[in-house]
């Protein structure tokens, strides 16, 4: 074999402690190679001009490059050499400049290193072999994994683009979180007049097949080619033949049976329910864990009354599986539950705000459902505990967030804005009221925010005091809140009739199931982790696998929005494409040594391994040996070295060459 | 046994995703590191064969490092958990082969944390430099080397 070795000074990043000079010299003298030369910049068109000469002259077999790390200029360096006429894996990098020029000061003792990678690389590339990518078919089919605001952005968009989404949503309705607020900063849009219609379009359009109250129960294979299964929980009732007449949620003779989720627990709803009036698709279903026909098998009200035979008591719970190309995860969040320390974590909670014991201490959502128009008070400013209007409402900010201590490191972005909002409804709703803010910081980063908070303070007179509070206790029918103001210098004692929490966004509890099903990281909160959080914020380290919304990380309608588009487009680029190259570093089997034994099958994280039949003339089966489906390897090698026989090999990273670099050594 | 100008030969065996990563990231960063190890890049640290450590040993290192992503970070999603299954037993035959505990190391690194690496590194080479250099296999070496003029 004959080998080509170039080194680069990469201007001076290299050539400053490496003698580049040298390390070609040395190189020239290895076994196996007849070419050897350094240059300014290898990477640079004329750089590259030169590797394609040498080979094409010396007719070399293989090249090894001197230079940046393979993460950085392997593809430039692999391009190249195809330019050239030879085998684009045919190529090793050896690492000399983050791993050996920048770490090092002392010239001869860099210099000597360099020798040694780049000797290790010579030896390595004797045993490449030629490799042709693979190339799989692509499914262009999309799954959306949760129907809120980000979910149905992506899932309208690639539907729009022409492409068939299936979108999964847990709850009976799609809508999510945005569905409940009242309005939005910093326009003070009503929320439902703008979300309505695109749940609307969703359900009317055509590429699109929605699955609510379901649930991904199983993900296989791989990007452009997953099989999902999702689970289809039983409603009850018979989605072809149900109407949404209402009838049987009428007559539903246990009223107030449960707490109204979507209420935020602020009203109660029989156990055949609509989860809210404009609920897409608008189907009932039964809440089993309170009806009484699954108590007693009695009552049967809502069976009764159907005029189109559609209640099933007996539904199960049904499992569709779906071809899919492409995944997008908008599972969004949830809100920390203030008065419970939450499982396994460290945070400590605030049960000295009395959240869960005071009725008139709320969350942020309580407080939206309660602005809101269509809610529990029809918009009236209400407290839970009397009805009556309060005269003075505390705002907490950062209740959970920003606090190592108590609660979560991270800050929630939303609340800032969500709180000025709340006082501003409030007062527009209550004009003698007061209203005070307790923040750490105002964080209005964003188009028109910081205007907003000004809004607040400066037109309609809440008042921001910068501190904490530390407690909340009940005295003559009235909340007294203790806190700090810092900026006076005092403590501030406040008797409110209400006290709003701005709580933290968290992560949903299933979260972290769910990613370990899709093969996703998550940070130790839960939130799904992209692959780079600059360059690459929105895709994740499984291929075709993308990322919308608040499962991500804390964040505000518009840029869940943009991000469900952004995701929405990494989708479609995948269905650009009829055939899916991919690296065709991947294991192979040798049947003739193969004993059959498929340890390799059980350390497959992928399965990846099948079962092979090997036959003889008369068709009798001889032996089972195992075989790699290259659609799915990988190419990790734990089967590999898990192999007795030596009968598996990672191309690209094979015994021989790991041996052989190794031996290379010292 | 420890010699001040003993400089130890420490070959690496990295997974690309963290550990490789994280180096690049060492090197980015210009965070100095003493010039001992050699950095042997595989895909994940399940691919690393216990056999390999011995041949490093064998080959003349001094000390080996194994190094990969963090349990559950794992790209390939269950390839450090083998690797370290196999580090169980591996260490407990050790002793057969030869080897002092002392010599081999594994370390968690992620791509983001090139501090950590370089002190993981120079951890490494501080330590087996106090050991002194590792003559185990080379007197066996020594004492099967053929003779120069036998032509094989």
């Amino acid at each position: 074999m004959k080998i080509g070795v170039f080194i680069c000074y990469c201007g001076e990043n290299i050539g400053r402690t490496v003698d580049c000079a040298a390390v070609a010299q040395a190189a020239a003298k290895f076994p196996g190679v007849i070419h050897s030369e350094d240059y300014k910049y290898m990477c640079s068109d004329p750089g590259q001009n030169l590797i394609k000469q040498a080979i094409r002259e010396k007719q070399l077999d293989a090249i090894v490059v001197g230079s940046c790390s393979p993460h950085m200029h392997e593809k430039t360096f692999r391009k190249a050499a195809a330019g050239a006429g030879i085998n684009p894996y045919m190529v090793e990098i050896a690492n000399l400049r983050e791993h050996c020029s920048w770490i090092h000061d002392d010239i001869p003792s860099a210099t000597k290193k360099a020798i040694e990678l780049t000797r290790i690389a010579v030896e390595k590339v004797k045993y490449n072999e030629p490799l042709i990518p693979i190339r799989v078919p692509v499914t262009k089919r999309a799954l959306v994994i949760g129907g809120g605001i980000s979910g149905i952005q992506a899932a309208l968009d690639i539907a729009n683009a022409g492409f068939e989404v299936v979108l999964v949503e847990k709850e009976p309705s799609i809508g999510g979180h945005m569905s409940q607020l009242s309005e939005t900063f910093p326009t003070l849009d009503c929320s439902q007049c703008i979300l309505t219609p695109r749940m609307v379009e969703v359900y009317q359009h055509p590429k699109i097949k929605l699955l609510t109250y379901s649930e991904v129960e199983n993900v296989e294979g791989f990007i452009g080619n997953f099989k999902v299964t999702i689970r289809k929980k039983a409603r009850g009732v018979k989605e072809d033949l149900c109407t949404g007449c209402g009838l049987c949620v009428q007559k539903c003779p246990i009223r107030k049976v449960a707490k109204n989720e979507f209420e935020e627990g602020l009203a109660n709803r029989p156990a055949m329910y609509v989860p809210f009036p404009q609920a897409v698709p608008n189907l009932p279903v039964i809440d089993r864990s309170v009806c009484t026909y699954y108590k007693s098998g009695k009552c049967q009200m809502c069976k009764k009354v159907c005029g189109r035979d559609a209640v099933d008591f007996e539904q199960q719970d049904s499992f569709v599986t779906e071809d899919i190309g492409s995944i997008i995860v908008a599972t969004g969040y949830k809100l920390y539950t203030i008065d419970k320390k939450p499982e396994n974590s460290p945070i400590q909670g605030y049960g000295e705000y009395g959240y869960g014991k005071y009725t008139d201490v709320i969350n942020g959502l309580q407080f939206e459902r309660i602005a809101s128009a269509s809610g529990p008070t029809s918009g009236e400013i209400l407290r839970p505990s009397d009805s009556k209007v309060p005269k003075k409402v505390v705002f907490i900010q950062c209740v959970g967030s920003r606090d190592e201590a108590k609660g979560f490191t991270y800050c929630s972005k939303i609340c800032c804005m969500y709180t000025a909002k709340h006082a501003m409804l409030y007062k527009h709703k209550v004009h003698d009221g007061e209203a005070y803010v307790f923040y750490m910081d105002i964080r209005a980063g964003g188009k028109m925010y910081e205007e907003f908070v000004r809004r607040a303070i400066e037109e309609d007179d809440v008042k921001y005091i910068r501190g904490r509070v530390s407690k909340i206790y009940e005295e003559d029918g009235k909340y007294i809140v203790k806190g700090e103001d810092t900026i006076a210098g005092m403590q501030v004692i406040i008797d409110a009739d209400m006290v709003v929490l701005a709580t933290a966004m968290v992560a949903q509890p299933e979260a972290p199931k769910l990613a370990q099903l899709l093969g996703v990281p998550y940070d130790k909160y839960g939130f799904l982790a992209e692959v780079h959080p600059k360059l690459r914020p929105v895709e994740t380290s499984s291929g075709g696998i993308f990322l919308a919304g608040a499962c991500h990380s804390p964040r505000d309608i518009p840029e869940s929005v943009a991000m469900a588009s952004a995701a929405a487009a990494k989708a479609l680029v995948l269905f650009g494409s009829d055939m899916l190259e991919r690296e065709p570093v991947i294991a192979k089997v040798n049947a003739g040594t193969c004993a059959g034994c498929f340890y390799c099958q059980k350390v497959c994280a992928y399965n990846a391994i099948e079962q092979k039949e090997i036959k003889n003339r008369a068709g009798e089966v001889i032996k089972v040996v195992a075989y790699v489906n290259e659609g799915l390897c990988q190419g990790c090698g734990t089967c590999n070295a898990t192999c007795p026989s030596k009968s598996v090999e990672l191309v690209g990273f094979k015994d021989e060459q790991i041996f052989n670099e190794i031996c290379a050594l010292y | 046994m420890a010699n001040e100008n003993f400089e130890p030969k420490i070959t690496c065996f990295v997974c690309n995703w963290c550990t490789y990563t994280g180096a690049d990231l060492a090197g980015t960063s210009r965070l100095k590191q003493q010039p001992n190890a050699r950095l042997i890049r595989v895909p994940c640290t399940g691919r690393i064969d216990p056999v390999f450590l011995i041949k490093a040993f064998e080959t003349g290192a001094d000390g080996v490092l194994v190094s990969g992503c963090h349990p559950a970070d794992c790209h390939y999603n269950t390839g450090n958990y083998h690797a370290r299954r196999r580090w169980i037993f591996f260490r407990e035959l050790l002793n057969t082969v030869g080897i002092p505990e002392s010599r081999v190391h594994f370390s968690w690194v992620s791509a983001s944390e090139g501090k950590k690496w370089v002190d993981v590194v120079n951890g490494v080479i501080d330590k087996v430099r106090q050991e002194g250099p590792f003559e185990g296999y080379k007197k066996i070496n020594n004492e099967f080397a053929l003779p120069e003029e036998v032509e094989v």
